[in-house]
């Protein structure tokens, strides 16, 4: 028995060995070491791009991504949670609307993002369109700004939080929600006293899976952004491509993603009183 | 008769089903009043209908005396026990009791919530979240939540059935005791007979989407007026058309005359009840009756050839019924 089950426990674990630990183990070892003269990495063993990291710039940086992924986060959870009470209360046409709900993963990420850009660009669909009612003259900057950027992350990790928080309105009995309007309770009571404290463990989920990616996102910052929006994804990226500074972009990825994992420590600790 | 709430010839029509036919209902001022019936029979659908979560078709809901049709739940003046009580899991006894109270505003809240915790025995459990009570508590803090609000009717949806059956008669005690010290109208929905015969002052019998038979408890047990009354509440045998119950029937090893229908009977066997013995037995036509005697009486061995009686008076008969 028991070792039936660690023969079915061992491909995840390898899986997640090879494919998680290994490569962290490598960016964790990079970030100690000097720059190549071409690239990659030499010795001798230093702190150096740890306290490069220090600059003020980069602190700008990290903050300009922290400020962009809060909004995301909270902008896909405005959106969300309606639409998520919405589809666990369309009896059965539940499943269909879960369906449109995931109907965008169905094309790649990187297409949907260039359908973006020919919407909001100069010469886009929007502004095409606004000009011919002559409603503008002037083509509106919709692109390449940190709108669009927003814009690009909250249209593509919506469904991250619709999912988790309809899975937990779902099994939200029916007769609480009777129950808070029988005893007085209008709609707007009902949801914020009732819906939200009983499905918080959905919201929360739903808030970590768009507030990670959208934190280290560097294709939508890229495309939609231009280049002016940098964020801590696009400056990782950058040290390995252009830049090519691996060790630093090693120690930048190696610090976002510490302060991302202590946040969320001291978040859930603090959260998890109030839920359970 | 002072009516605090009415039915006029409600009916509610769903996509594949008629829940409820021409249903009135005049529910008097501070009376415990049951709707008794099998499940399916729509009298859950007419609690929902007065409590405001779910419309009629047709016909007219009225709290003294005003028609309520258009007012959301939370406008109506009425409250519900739910079936499994449907408390706030994540807020305390305290908090379940107030919410109604906070919500529709109101002073004093804390002097009433502290009556009503006196009154339904909760005091000390006020930080105690739903989870970490007992069921009968659970029921008792339903009660609370609702009667803090002093709604005009407590709508109750089988509050007893989630509880163990030793439990049930002591909360069924204390549910009437509760009713008489508040003075509130109580519409209570339940398919136990022995329920609604031994709380309310008035029951309404339902059957497929229809009232069958408004009275008192006594009244619609002794003078059933359809077949359906007769045979749902307490036991019925039918012998040639005629119900007759099996309290009123006799048995004995010589025919007796004076009056009472006597038909032969062979007893078929006995079940020892502690206060009585119910005899089983078969007339010569192969019908099967059951009869309720003192246990003194009951010294009838299977395959003993006896005569059954019974007072005509004691017979009810449903004209234009089929049987």
């Amino acid at each position: 028995m028991r070792r039936l089950r660690l023969l079915f426990l061992a491909p995840a674990g390898i899986i997640s060995l090879a494919l998680l630990i290994a490569p962290l183990a490598i960016i964790g070892g990079y970030s100690v070491l000097t720059r190549g003269a071409y690239g990659g990495v030499e010795r001798p063993w230093t702190w150096e791009s740890y306290r490069l990291l220090l600059n003020p710039l980069y602190g700008e940086i990290l903050f300009r991504s922290f400020w962009i992924a809060i909004v995301s986060t909270g902008l896909c959870l405005l959106l969300g949670f309606p639409l998520a009470l919405f589809i666990a209360q369309s009896g059965p046409r539940k499943s269909l609307y879960l369906n449109l709900v995931m109907l965008p993963f169905w094309t790649s990420f990187l297409v949907r993002t260039y359908a973006w850009m020919f919407l909001l660009r100069d010469t886009g669909l929007i502004n095409t369109a606004l000009q011919s009612l002559g409603l503008i003259r002037q083509p509106l900057p919709l692109l390449y700004n940190d709108g669009a950027v927003i814009l690009g992350l909250v249209y593509g990790y919506l469904p991250f939080t619709i999912l988790p928080i309809y899975a937990a309105l779902e099994r939200l009995e029916p007769c609480l929600l009777e129950a808070a309007a029988d005893l007085g309770a209008g709609p707007w009571s009902t949801v914020a006293r009732i819906a939200i404290p009983l499905s918080a463990p959905g919201i929360w989920a739903g808030a970590v899976l768009v507030f990670i990616p959208t934190l280290g996102t560097y294709l939508t910052s890229d495309l939609l952004g231009g280049g002016k929006t940098v964020l801590i994804g696009n400056l990782v990226q950058n040290q390995f491509t252009t830049a090519r500074d691996w060790p630093f972009g090693s120690a930048a990825s190696i610090a976002l993603m510490a302060i991302v994992l202590l946040l969320l420590m001291a978040l859930r600790s603090r959260g998890t009183q109030d839920l359970l | 008769m002072d009516a605090i709430l009415e039915l006029c010839d409600i009916s509610k029509d769903y996509p594949n089903q008629k829940a409820l036919d021409r249903v009135s209902l005049a529910i008097p001022r501070g009376a415990f009043f049951s709707l008794l019936g099998p499940s399916g029979c729509g009298k859950t659908t007419t609690l929902r209908l007065v409590a405001g979560f779910e419309q009629p078709t047709s016909g007219e809901v009225r709290l003294n005396g005003s028609t309520i049709n258009h007012l959301k739940p939370y406008q109506r003046n009425v409250s519900t026990v739910f079936q499994n009580y449907a408390l706030f899991p994540h807020l305390s006894v305290q908090d379940n009791i107030e919410f109604g109270l906070r919500r529709r505003g109101g002073a004093n809240i804390a002097a009433r919530v502290g009556q009503m915790l006196d009154l339904l025995k909760l005091t000390g459990k006020e930080r105690r979240r739903p989870s970490e009570i007992s069921g009968g508590e659970r029921q008792r803090v339903a009660l609370a939540r609702s009667l803090v609000l002093a709604p005009d009717v407590l709508l109750l949806d089988e509050p007893l059935s989630a509880l163990d059956p030793d439990l049930r008669k002591q909360v069924r005690a204390e549910l009437k005791s509760i009713q008489r010290r508040v003075g509130v109208t109580f519409l209570f929905v339940t398919h136990d007979q022995e329920e609604a015969l031994s709380l309310s002052d008035q029951i309404a019998v339902m059957n497929r989407g229809q009232v069958e038979q408004i009275g008192m408890p006594e009244e619609i047990y002794l003078h059933p007026r359809t077949r359906f009354v007769a045979s749902f509440l307490g036991r019925m045998n039918w012998i040639d058309g005629a119900g007759v119950r099996p309290e009123a029937l006799r048995i004995s090893r010589e025919a007796a005359g004076n009056g009472l229908c006597c038909h032969p009977a062979t007893v078929m066997g006995s079940v020892f009840l502690g206060n009585c013995v119910h005899v089983e037995a078969r007339l010569a036509s192969g019908e099967t009756l059951v009869a309720e005697v003192p246990r003194l009486d009951a010294r009838f061995a299977t395959g003993e050839q006896v005569h059954i009686c019974w007072r005509p008076s004691d017979e009810m008969r449903f004209p234009g019924e089929p049987p």
